[in-house]
């Protein structure tokens, strides 16, 4: 028997569970998956905050890759409550068994004066560029714009900090500040893969600028050419949401670990020493911080730098990259990030393990939110420099 | 015995030797041990008033002893110690 769209309308509505605006507004924070079955270019111009786009003709082959859990909660709107009345019986029928759709879509959401926003959109470059990261459920459309949107402080553009900004750059992070004030020589070049024969003496901040923008004309390269120091490491790391710690020495580690503690800015840190590296990731307040770890560094003869010890250049590039991956994890907001873990990784043995990090809540640094540490310049030593009233 | 993996910094001490053995009922006597076998090992694993150097970080499993009971945390056969000094390389 042939049906009108309107009959299949209400077929489908007589099997499926419908809820008013209202209802929907409640449920935006309680874990409910809300999606949105219009066409993309509807959806451009305003959805429902929160909201996932998965255009009607698309949802049944990719809701089982989206929400693999069939018991997930699942709310669906279109324009005025018909397709997403059809979307609902269809995967409810694909044995989905929490599933509602809005009755009178987001039409009514928008006439009732209920909030909604203009979802932030890749420009058809990006949508091609960054298909691979928009694919992913855990990423798609709107976290690929948090990553155009987020700004990320390097510290050195060397061993560490190569990879860390390639693959950075590479994601599409939107701005990257690059802090070094060395030249690029060729014993950098067995790891520092930023740079190349042609750049040898020029500024590392300039070599890494001309790769990034080569790699990735959206993104915007900041270079501080510059020593980091306790005059102006606020001032510089206070422009940025994260910090990528690619530093090459303890004075240099301590002052960012301190100034994080000012800023509450979390640090991704990344270490290497011949064939071993360390990663973490010390969120301010949140899990311990360097010093909780390492309270004083280690004598001279006991930590040796890479120019006097060697290191595999191989070895910073599996370390940095780790580091670019937790950078891109707290930017997302996904997975388990490294804070009050440390990574450790032989590569000799091919080995990596996971060593549990405790904040002391005796830390000379962290063990007062208002009274973080003093900026001063370190020396070798590094030991503490007293606290000051927090200001900010 | 009681597995000790050594950060190679240390391994000077051993030979070149990554995993060594000692015996005893708490970290504290596991460090004695290695420093009757290693003495320059042993004197990195111990501060000049008998405690734990403040820049070595003693891991039992994956916890550290620091919230443990320090030296005295008991170990056994099982026990596999890791010590993780600060690198600052990058």
């Amino acid at each position: 028997m042939a049906m009108t769209y309107q009959e299949m309308v209400a077929a489908a509505r007589a099997e499926i569970t419908e809820i008013d605006t209202a209802t929907l507004e409640s449920r935006l924070v309680d874990g409910t998956a809300i999606i949105d079955c219009r066409e993309a270019d509807e959806y451009e111009q305003g959805a429902i905050r929160g909201a996932r786009l998965i255009p009607r003709g698309l949802l049944e082959p990719n809701i089982t890759m989206q929400i693999p859990d069939r018991s997930t909660p699942i709310a669906i709107y279109c324009a005025a409550g018909m397709r997403s009345a059809l979307a609902a019986k269809a995967i409810q029928d694909m044995g989905y068994t929490n599933v509602v759709s809005m009755a009178g879509g987001f039409g009514r959401w928008k006439a009732e004066g209920r909030e909604w926003s203009e979802p932030v959109t890749l420009t058809k470059e990006q949508k091609i560029r960054y298909s691979r990261h928009t694919l992913l459920p855990e990423v798609g459309e709107a976290g690929q714009a948090k990553l155009l949107d987020a700004k990320v402080l390097l510290i050195g553009a060397g061993g560490l900090g190569s990879p860390a900004a390639l693959y950075l750059a590479a994601a599409g992070v939107g701005t990257l500040g690059i802090v070094d004030f060395d030249v690029v020589d060729s014993s950098n070049l067995q790891r520092q893969i930023l740079h190349n024969v042609d750049r040898i003496g020029m500024p590392k901040v300039e070599s890494a600028r001309e790769t990034l923008i080569a790699l990735n004309p959206d993104v915007k390269i900041r270079m501080h050419n510059t020593r980091l120091s306790a005059d102006n490491i606020i001032e510089i790391m206070s422009e940025y949401d994260i910090v990528v710690d690619g530093g090459d020495n303890f004075p240099t580690r301590y002052l960012i670990n301190d100034a994080s503690l000012h800023l509450e800015i979390p640090v991704v840190h990344g270490a290497i020493f011949r064939f071993e590296g360390q990663a973490s990731v010390f969120n301010p307040y949140e899990g311990p911080c360097y010093r909780c770890l390492f309270p004083q560094p280690p004598p001279p003869d006991l930590a040796p730098s890479c120019a006097e010890a060697g290191v595999l250049g191989v070895l910073p590039g599996i370390v940095g990259s780790i580091e670019a991956m937790e950078a891109i994890k707290l930017i997302l907001g996904i997975g388990e990030p490294l804070v009050g873990k440390l990574l450790t990784y032989d590569a000799l043995e091919q080995e990596f393990r996971q060593l549990k990090l405790r904040r002391n809540p005796e830390c000379q640094a962290c063990g007062d939110r208002e009274q973080p540490p003093a900026i001063v310049e370190y020396d070798d030593l590094c030991m503490p420099a007293g606290t000051v009233a927090r200001t900010s | 015995m009681t597995t000790i993996n050594l950060p190679t910094i240390m391994r000077q001490h051993t030979g070149g030797a990554k995993k060594i053995t000692a015996s005893g009922r708490t970290v504290g006597e596991v460090f004695s041990a290695v420093g009757h076998d290693y003495p320059k090992l042993g004197e990195q694993l111990t501060s000049p008033e008998g405690g734990l150097p403040v820049f070595v970080n003693v891991f039992l499993d994956d916890e550290d002893i620091r919230y443990l009971d320090g030296l005295d945390t008991p170990v056994d056969e099982r026990s596999d110690i890791t010590i993780l000094p600060a690198v600052a390389g990058g």
